[in-house]
């Protein structure tokens, strides 16, 4: 639905918001810094009607990025050959700047369980994962940006860190990275880590987007913190000084505020675009 | 068995321990940090269910129907990473409910939420030629092929389907009125709308839908609902969008 030389071009290094329905008029007369939209996928699989009339309205003004929620990269099993289809008819009809997935698993046998479910970091993840993203850049015939996880907990098998994991994905399948620097804020508390380690041994140089969102706050058993990535509040400043760290080596690149629960009027989460335009310009 | 599968039997099983191998902090065990997932799983599944059935839940209220929700979500996974479909064994699990045989009608609400959705995620189609159709002598109406537009759903109740929805939904709306009644949810634009069907419409539909002639779907129609009315079929079908040019497929 875009013209040729759209295709493939890269998300703008500007500020991008989660794109909700309920933000279609006031995204467009008023979007403040907002250069691009990113979509859940799976919200786009129907056959028509309003979803597929706003993406093509909104896709005339702003960079598109698709970022499917369901693929289930991570999963035991062989990826869903329907729903690689289905995501391919989609970025073949949309023709995004940007396509990416997580580091998680959701479907099980038959059963779609609509959460992103940790993985142990193994060798055996690595070549199972490794071949679901070759297969993936394979069908979809461009690169796939891959979106490192909120964790709660960690597996007694790991033999490698998150961050190794990654970077051994990046150098077999050629993948680019999602960054969300809530996600290393949130995993980081929960496992009592670093955050600033982590993006210190993060592979900054395949970055390609970064997000940001908010979480909920939580104890374990033994009152230890235990913070959720629930995408239903403000982005709190200690992410925002991570985001900043880390563009201070990338360089400028895009930003996504996600706001998925509990979503604010369109001019709350305007201002949090605004937020990362600041973030970018220092 | 293999980790995934441990992972999961305790997503949608309260009542399993949390998995070995897994850990908080300092080896410590992850104990309620498994919980996190089963939460995550076990609320977005309830709240997809709250977001494809708001007849059921308003007839309900929604405490009951968020204390049913739980139990179908745990015996029914979706199957599909495609969320605007999960539901479609709704209603066939709600007439399994013992608690529910006083509200014989509420399967068939189900049925009318799933068709809503469906309509408003149902392909375009480029309008029928109403003013054309108009044009046409009458026996060449009645030879025309009607194509029935994508986002048309058709629904059959042996309850006042079409009284329960407006009651339900529209400020001042009657009673509803012990008949049996038919539902069409056509889609003009972008929002579907339900209508009310007259006796054996729903047939007659089903019948061009297949490919009939208006006359042929007239005449079969009439074989099993004899006071099957053309003209009010006709009426209420060509004036709210219930066809689609043949281009627009």
């Amino acid at each position: 639905m875009l013209d040729d030389e759209r295709r493939f071009d890269g998300l703008p290094a500007r500020p991008g918001v989660g794109y909700k329905p309920q933000h279609f008029s006031a995204l467009q007369a008023d979007p403040g810094p907002v250069a691009w939209i990113e979509v859940h996928a799976e919200n786009y699989m129907g056959d028509g009607g309003r979803p597929h009339a706003q993406l093509r309205a909104l896709s005339e003004r702003f960079a598109l990025s698709i970022h499917g929620v369901g693929l289930s990269i991570g999963g035991e099993t062989p990826l869903d050959r329907d729903h690689l289809a289905r995501l391919k008819t989609l970025c073949d009809w949309a023709q995004p700047a940007s396509f990416s997935e997580h580091l998680a698993w959701s479907t099980h046998g038959a059963e779609y369980l609509n959460d992103l479910l940790p993985l142990p970091y193994t060798d055996a993840t690595l070549a199972r994962v490794a071949s679901h993203i070759a297969q993936v850049q394979d069908v979809l015939g461009r690169q796939m940006l891959l979106e490192n996880p909120s964790s709660y907990l960690a597996f007694a098998d790991s033999t490698m860190s998150e961050t190794e994991f990654l970077a051994a994905l990046v150098d077999r399948t050629g993948c680019g990275l999602l960054l969300d620097v809530n996600n290393v804020f949130v995993s980081a508390t929960n496992l009592d880590l670093s955050a600033q380690a982590y993006l210190d041994a993060y592979p900054l140089a395949h970055v390609q987007e970064f997000h940001v969102g908010g979480h909920d706050e939580d104890h374990d058993d033994t009152g230890a913190p235990l913070l959720i990535d629930s995408h239903g509040k403000h982005v709190i400043d200690p992410v925002w000084t991570l985001l900043e760290h880390a563009l201070a080596t990338t360089g400028p690149k895009p930003v996504l505020v996600e706001w998925d629960n509990h979503v604010p009027d369109w001019p709350t989460l305007r201002a949090q675009a605004q937020r990362a335009a600041k973030a970018l310009a220092t | 068995m293999s980790d995934q599968t441990t992972f999961r039997q305790g997503l949608l099983d309260p009542s399993r321990a949390t998995p070995d191998g897994l850990k908080g902090p300092a080896n410590a065990p992850a104990g309620k940090r498994y919980d996190v997932y089963r939460n995550n799983v076990t609320h977005s599944l309830i709240a997809a269910l709250q977001t494809a059935f708001p007849l059921v839940r308003k007839i309900l209220g929604g405490q009951s129907f968020d204390s049913l929700a739980p139990i179908y979500v745990r015996a029914h996974p979706p199957k599909s990473p495609v969320m605007m479909q999960y539901g479609i064994d709704f209603p066939a699990f709600l007439e399994t409910l013992p608690q529910l045989s006083k509200l014989g009608y509420l399967p068939d609400c189900a049925r009318f939420d799933l068709a809503l959705r469906g309509s408003y995620h149902a392909a375009d189609a480029a309008p029928f030629d109403l003013a054309a159709f108009q044009t046409l002598p009458p026996d060449e109406m009645m030879a025309q092929r009607l194509p029935v537009a994508p986002a048309t759903r058709i629904l059959r109740s042996h309850w006042p389907l079409y009284d329960i929805w407006r009651f339900n939904t529209v400020a001042d709306a009657p009673k509803p009125r012990p008949v049996a009644q038919d539902v069409m949810i056509t889609r003009p634009q972008f929002d579907p709308e339900p209508h009310l069907l007259p006796p054996g419409a729903a047939d007659w539909l089903d019948r061009l839908a297949q490919g009939d002639s208006v006359q042929a779907a007239h005449d079969a129609t009439l074989t099993t609902t004899p006071e099957f009315d053309l003209a009010a079929t006709l009426v209420v079908t060509l004036g709210k969008s219930a066809f689609c040019t043949d281009e627009g497929r």
